[in-house]
């Protein structure tokens, strides 16, 4: 290798050596192996789905289900009111996205443009809960909410989300006006627009893609929590998908078939909005991850 | 040098030089920004009293839904959670004042020590595990391939199943019988063992389990070792540096930032570990997945404990701290910073 260096140097991205191709090839074999393995349970996920009663537990088990047998489908809406736990969820998820991109963006706003005394303080305070055990504050919570009477409600897992909801979006939204040259809010102030006004008509605009990633994180937290909805929810009829499909498994231990396409159909959405918005997606994840 | 292309260590220029936050979001835009900042600062040292004022009003006012959030949501029922970790008290009868009882009762609750053993040890196991993994897979995705989009794609998909959905599809996935994992080990001639009803087997199916989700993380490297100067392997191919030698001299130092932000938030999030022991296990058989949030939930909803899981609460926060605070500071002797060599320079 190092006796071709200074010819490589010269034309770095000309001919391939063999070695190189050799561990191209390795490379490719690898990740089709690796793909294969992680893929598995969406096969198996989707395949359990399709299978009759007697087919899921065949010896040894198969792959590919013979019959098809969409009836499950059917069969977990006769079980359990699906449309119910899906409205609920949807409910939820929407309300704490719009949330979540509104409020979390407005305190970013502020934190990032508006100066006043006390302002870091207040940002390393709302930065430091970031830090806290969402457990410590359970207990409270719980009593606060019963005391009021929102226990089995959906308002416990939406309302908060109104109140500055999480640090971590706010940090983002603070973090991405910080990038927005200050001279685009002067200018609209000399046009006499107010502060507000210049966060919703100059700023919200051209933030769209932390808008996205905000709103993209929100939904996976929503519609995935499982502690909140079975601390707070207990009547079948405000169950969200996620303690549905818990009820669900426990109701039909053997009917594995029916549990997949349960899953299938909540997972469902989700793979969809993933590959409608995949680089804002994948932008996003990046964009938390290097915070 | 485009120092300011990646800059990771944010709390740390937070707490120490205030306003100075080159973010990934400006990778080019770093020293424009603190320029329109000072700008910013000096035109308005020469505003009137009555626009700072209001500037400040309106600040508070923005602001205002995270203060209230903030107190209600958090400060008064992290200082009740506090109290209350001093009473005996089951949500109906009058409260009990124990003073330091809960804690000492805990230090003497073998359950409470073993659901600290469960937590931990998955904890040591996956965490690291996950970096190892997710850091191959970024690394192979970043030698320059073809078709990089669809295998990013496939190792990212699991990461969107998660919570109960993911539980419930490695629960199916586990069964002894007729599971796919036994099926495949069958292939090879292994006889798989019983995993979730198995109590030597139930914890590493859930640290396998864990392992499945590692595309968040990848994506994080990816993005991180894209953002490695190519001037630093040029340099280094110059030297006649190999592949090895390159990956650990100049890769790994300059992901460190990235795996330290990846140790902490795994190390978090492995202690609140919940819904698959829940879902999968219930902390079964025999208590081999009793993770420490399991107990801690069992106690304030099923044997409503309250005083005593605000304390097992209280010390899992303390356990979160002490963790992340000596990662924080052992992160000096091994977390490299590009602006340290800056401003030696």
């Amino acid at each position: 290798m190092t006796g071709k260096k200074d010819t490589q140097n010269i034309q770095r991205f000309g001919s391939m050596k063999t070695a190189d191709k050799a561990s191209r090839l390795f490379t490719y074999l690898l990740l089709i192996a690796l793909s294969i393995v992680y893929m598995i349970p969406f096969v198996w996920l989707l395949s359990s789905s399709l299978k009759t009663d007697a087919d899921i537990f065949a010896m040894p088990p198969k792959w590919i289900p013979k019959p098809v047998h969409w009836e499950n489908y059917k069969e977990v809406f006769l079980q359990v009111p699906f449309l119910r736990f899906l409205g609920n969820t949807a409910i939820i998820t929407v309300l704490v996205m719009i949330a979540n991109v509104l409020v979390s963006g407005m305190v970013g706003y502020a934190f990032s443009r508006l100066r006043a005394p006390g302002k870091n303080i207040l940002f390393l305070l709302l930065l430091s809960t970031m830090m806290l055990p969402s457990q410590v504050t359970m207990i409270p919570l719980f009593i606060m909410f019963k005391n009021i009477g929102w226990v089995d409600t959906l308002l416990p897992l939406i309302v908060p989300s109104f109140f500055g909801g999480s640090a971590l979006y706010v940090f983002l939204f603070r973090q991405f006006f910080s990038t927005i040259p200050i001279s685009l809010d002067e200018a609209a102030k000399i046009d006499g627009s107010g502060y507000f006004g210049t966060f919703v008509r100059i700023l919200l605009p051209i933030s769209k893609p932390i808008m996205i990633t905000v709103a993209i994180f929100s939904f996976m937290g929503s519609w995935n929590d499982f502690m909140g909805p079975l601390i707070y929810l207990n009547d079948m009829n405000h169950f969200t998908l996620a303690i549905g499909l818990n009820l669900f498994k426990t109701q039909y231990v053997q009917n594995w078939n029916y549990t997949m396409a349960y899953n299938v159909m909540m997972i469902l959405p989700v793979l969809i909005l993933f590959f409608m918005a995949q680089k804002s997606f994948i932008q996003g994840i990046v964009i938390t991850g290097n915070k | 040098m485009q120092n300011d292309k990646l800059n990771w260590n944010f709390t740390v220029q937070i707490m120490g030089a205030k306003y100075r936050l080159p973010m990934i979001c400006n990778r080019e835009g770093n020293n424009m920004k603190q320029d329109t900042w000072t700008l910013h600062k000096k035109s308005h040292r020469n505003q009137m009293s009555r626009i700072k004022r209001k500037e400040m009003m309106w600040f508070y006012l923005l602001i205002l839904p995270w203060i209230i959030g903030f107190l209600i949501f958090t400060l008064i029922p992290m200082i009740t959670s506090g109290i209350l970790s001093f009473m005996d008290w089951d949500y109906i009868s009058s409260a009990k004042f124990l003073g330091l009882k809960n804690y000492t009762n805990l230090f003497h609750d073998k359950l409470f020590y073993q659901s600290l053993k469960v937590t931990t040890i998955y904890s040591i196991i996956s965490v690291p595990l996950s970096l190892i993994i997710s850091f191959i897979f970024a690394l192979l995705l970043n030698s320059n391939i073809r078709g990089l989009s669809v295998f990013r794609t496939l190792f990212y998909m699991p990461s969107l199943v998660s919570g109960a959905a993911a539980s419930i599809l490695w629960m199916w996935m586990f069964n002894p019988e007729f599971g796919v994992i036994n099926t495949i080990l069958g292939y090879f001639g292994i006889e798989g063992p019983g995993w979730i009803f198995d109590k030597n087997w139930a914890l590493p199916a859930l640290i396998i389990m864990s392992l499945w989700s590692v595309g968040s993380s990848m994506l994080v490297y990816l993005s991180g070792l894209q953002g490695i100067p190519t001037e630093l392997y040029e340099a280094a191919r110059i030297d006649g540096a190999g592949k090895w030698v390159t990956l650990f001299r100049i890769t790994l130092p300059m992901m460190t930032p990235i795996i330290f932000y990846n140790l902490v938030i795994g190390i978090i999030g492995s202690f609140q570990t919940f819904t698959q022991a829940y879902v999968m296990t219930n902390g079964g058989p025999s208590y081999s997945t009793y993770f420490y949030v399991l107990y801690l939930y069992n106690n304030a909803f099923q044997n409503f404990k309250i005083g005593y899981a605000s304390a097992q609460a209280w010390i899992l926060f303390f356990i979160i701290m002490i963790l992340t605070a000596f990662v924080f500071k052992s992160s000096a002797a091994w977390v490299y910073y590009e602006n340290e060599t800056k401003e030696r320079n």
